[in-house]
């Protein structure tokens, strides 16, 4: 789909923004470039609009060289958001998205009513449509940004740091958004970021790139936090990315013993029966209802009768990640994480010393495809490799579980308590 | 003055309201015309010393020493090539709003938002395109504002033209001196004086209507 060759940007004054970039990226997909300030990624992204030409090598789009096509005409064909969302003051909202469309000379009529459509896809009310940028919030405004940005329907989308500059909470939600429209319109997208917990959420692919414009790592983001390249990448990963690439296994597919559980209407004799440490009471349909210390039980009654400890919190075996999973048994007080399934119904417990046993197991790599860390020689997209988006993995890789295009599996809360897991634990440990 | 002349003799002014009016049209258009002009050259001056920045300081460093040349030097100057014309007042006064209107147009085009100026270019806008529909438009608030301090000086300047008989206002400010007679100087200068401020507050307006999405600047962002 985009296919960078060789390509090179220096400067006169002697700096190298891009150094012999060679990378495919596949049609369809979200391609992640991050990587620390100065390290090329932008100038890349800018490279396939022609907002930047390469002082050598050679940029296609669908097989051709983009050089062919006048820059104008070519940048209609491509949407662009980038950071501050580049809103034009002076248009209202309905007329920023209708900018494309416009120039392409729909006529304005057509244009509104395309522009209409575009704002209610990104989740805007109808009643925005005349008002003037200054009016939204920055976050309304970066939604506004990518509406303007599919004006035209166009197949690729380059998009430089678009959810940098508003508060977690917003881009959070922004990047939820984000993927939701993708699964809609499976556009080809560039994005670019230097945050690589961003990177790994949204990309299909991620390239990382480090200082000087070379191309350090091209891989999927499950691949990236496995098996870094290099220390460089490793260091940019994360010292976390054990836990990190948690996310990419399912839940479903980690071993749950039966363990201590007990309908709350069991007498205390039967939970001293047991003869463990903590009994999980649950109700009729066996959902969870909190963890009794057998320790403290009283002489006689049900569990009913007893105070029990909360459960932290569960997680559901039907869309919560192996990440989920362990953070449920660190937090539970029995140190026994609580699986559900889609009916909240308890499915069985494990301690995180069973939870990291069968994780090791579902997401160790054998070593014999020590050619795929893809480096800036040949970068090909995974999930271009032919055949490989159906067949599910390469050849040489049985273990490896889910799909190349795989994302962190971020299903909602449990039956228990708040959600404490997340990426708020990985901030710290960030090698920037 | 003479002993007993009152400041105004408001029968003069009943008197002479239709001459009033003739001559406070005049007045008009010796002093905006001039700012039009001067408009239409600033605005191609102002993108050109935008674009090629090193433009910027000898014009400006131009514009500045015409302001300096005294009007009625320049009166004499042109009356060697216009005549006793209205268009001896015009070309000096026109001369004059370059050094306020240039530098307010390159200000307006420098305050077009970066982020702006590349979202327009990415989205496939030429480069004439962009100028017109998206830096013009955004410059407009700091270009008005510009326009307002030449418009309201152009206006009182055009009473000097009245040396070489192109007065507008000014001729009554001229024949009040000869004849020792305060009313039409005073009322003259009351004539100049609202004709500036009411010229202000239409651009005020103008601007409003013309950059609604302007109001809410500087209160956010």
């Amino acid at each position: 789909m985009i296919k960078f060759d060789a390509v090179s940007k220096n400067y006169p004054n002697g700096t190298t923004a891009v150094d012999a970039l060679s990378l495919e990226l596949a049609e369809g997909g979200i391609t992640v470039l991050v990587g620390p300030s100065g390290c090329g990624k932008t100038t890349t992204l800018r490279m396939v609009n022609r907002m930047v030409e390469p002082s050598a090598g050679t940029v296609s789009l669908r097989g051709r060289d983009i050089r062919e096509v006048a820059a104008p005409e070519l940048r209609r064909g491509i949407g662009y958001v980038i950071q501050h969302a580049g809103l034009f003051p002076h248009r209202t909202i309905l007329d920023n998205v209708a900018t494309v469309p416009l120039l392409l000379g729909w006529g304005r009529k057509k244009a509104r009513k395309r522009a209409a459509e575009l704002l209610e896809l990104v989740g805007l009310p109808a009643t925005m449509a005349k008002r003037y940028p200054y009016q939204l919030s920055g976050g309304q405004q970066q939604r506004v940004g990518v509406a303007r940005a599919l004006g035209a329907d166009p197949p690729v989308l380059l998009m430089d740091e678009p959810f940098s500059a508003v508060d977690p909470i917003v881009r959070g939600e922004l990047q939820a958004e984000f993927l939701r429209l993708q699964k809609e319109l499976h556009k080809t997208i560039v994005f670019v970021t230097h945050d690589i917990d961003e990177a790994i959420k949204l990309g299909d692919n991620i390239a990382v790139f480090r200082t000087g414009g070379r191309l350090a790592q091209f891989d999927t983001p499950e691949r990236l936090l496995a098996h870094p390249a290099d220390d460089f990448v490793a260091g940019f990963v994360g010292q976390d990315r054990g836990i990190r690439r948690l996310s990419f296994v399912q839940a479903s597919g980690l071993p749950l013993r039966e363990g201590p559980v007990l309908p709350v209407t069991a007498s205390v004799a039967a939970a001293r029966a047991l003869d463990e440490p903590w009994v999980l009471a649950v109700d009729a349909a066996r959902r969870p209802l909190g963890w009794a210390a057998v320790a403290g039980l009283p002489v006689g009654g049900t569990l009913a009768d007893v105070q029990l400890a909360p459960l932290g919190h569960t997680f559901s075996l039907a869309g919560d990640s192996a990440r989920a999973a362990l953070d449920a048994a660190l937090l539970s007080p029995s140190r026994l994480a609580v699986g559900v399934d889609a009916e909240g119904a308890v499915a069985g417990v494990a301690d995180a010393y069973e939870l990291s046993a069968a994780m090791t197991e579902t997401t160790t790599v054998t070593p014999a495809t020590a050619d795929t860390p893809a480096t800036a020689d040949a970068a090909v997209a995974p999930g271009a490799t032919p055949g490989a988006a159906e067949a599910g993995e390469p050849a040489g890789e049985p273990g490896e579980p889910g799909e190349p295009g795989n994302r962190p599996v971020d299903g909602g809360a449990g039956a228990g308590g708040p959600r404490v897991t997340g990426p708020a634990g990985a901030k710290g440990g960030e090698g920037r | 003055m003479r002993d007993g002349e009152p400041l105004v003799r408001w029968v003069w002014i009943g008197d002479h309201l239709g001459e009033l009016a003739h001559y406070t049209g005049v007045h008009l258009r010796l002093g905006l015309l001039p700012v039009l002009f001067g408009l239409i050259i600033s605005v191609p001056l102002g993108m050109l010393c935008h674009r090629w920045r090193w433009v910027y300081p000898p014009t400006l460093t131009a514009a500045n020493v015409l302001y300096s040349i005294p009007s009625l030097a320049l009166f004499m100057i042109f009356v060697r090539y216009t005549g006793l014309t209205e268009r001896t007042v015009m070309i000096p006064l026109t001369l004059y709003t370059l050094s306020v209107l240039v530098p307010n147009v390159v200000d307006g085009l420098a305050s077009v938002p970066d982020p702006v100026r590349q979202a327009a270019t990415a989205m496939g806008f030429g480069t004439v395109r962009r100028v017109v529909q998206v830096e013009l438009p955004i410059a407009v608030p700091v270009v008005v504002a510009g326009v307002r301090v030449a418009a309201v000086s152009s206006i009182s300047l055009v009473a000097v033209g009245q040396l070489i008989g192109q007065g507008g206002l000014g001729y009554y400010i001229t024949r009040g001196l000869q004849l020792d007679f305060p009313t039409p100087i005073i009322t003259a200068t009351v004539l100049i004086m609202l004709l500036a401020l009411a010229t202000d507050a239409l651009l005020v307006l103008a601007q409003r209507l013309l950059t609604p999405w302007a109001r809410g600047k500087g209160a956010k962002a």
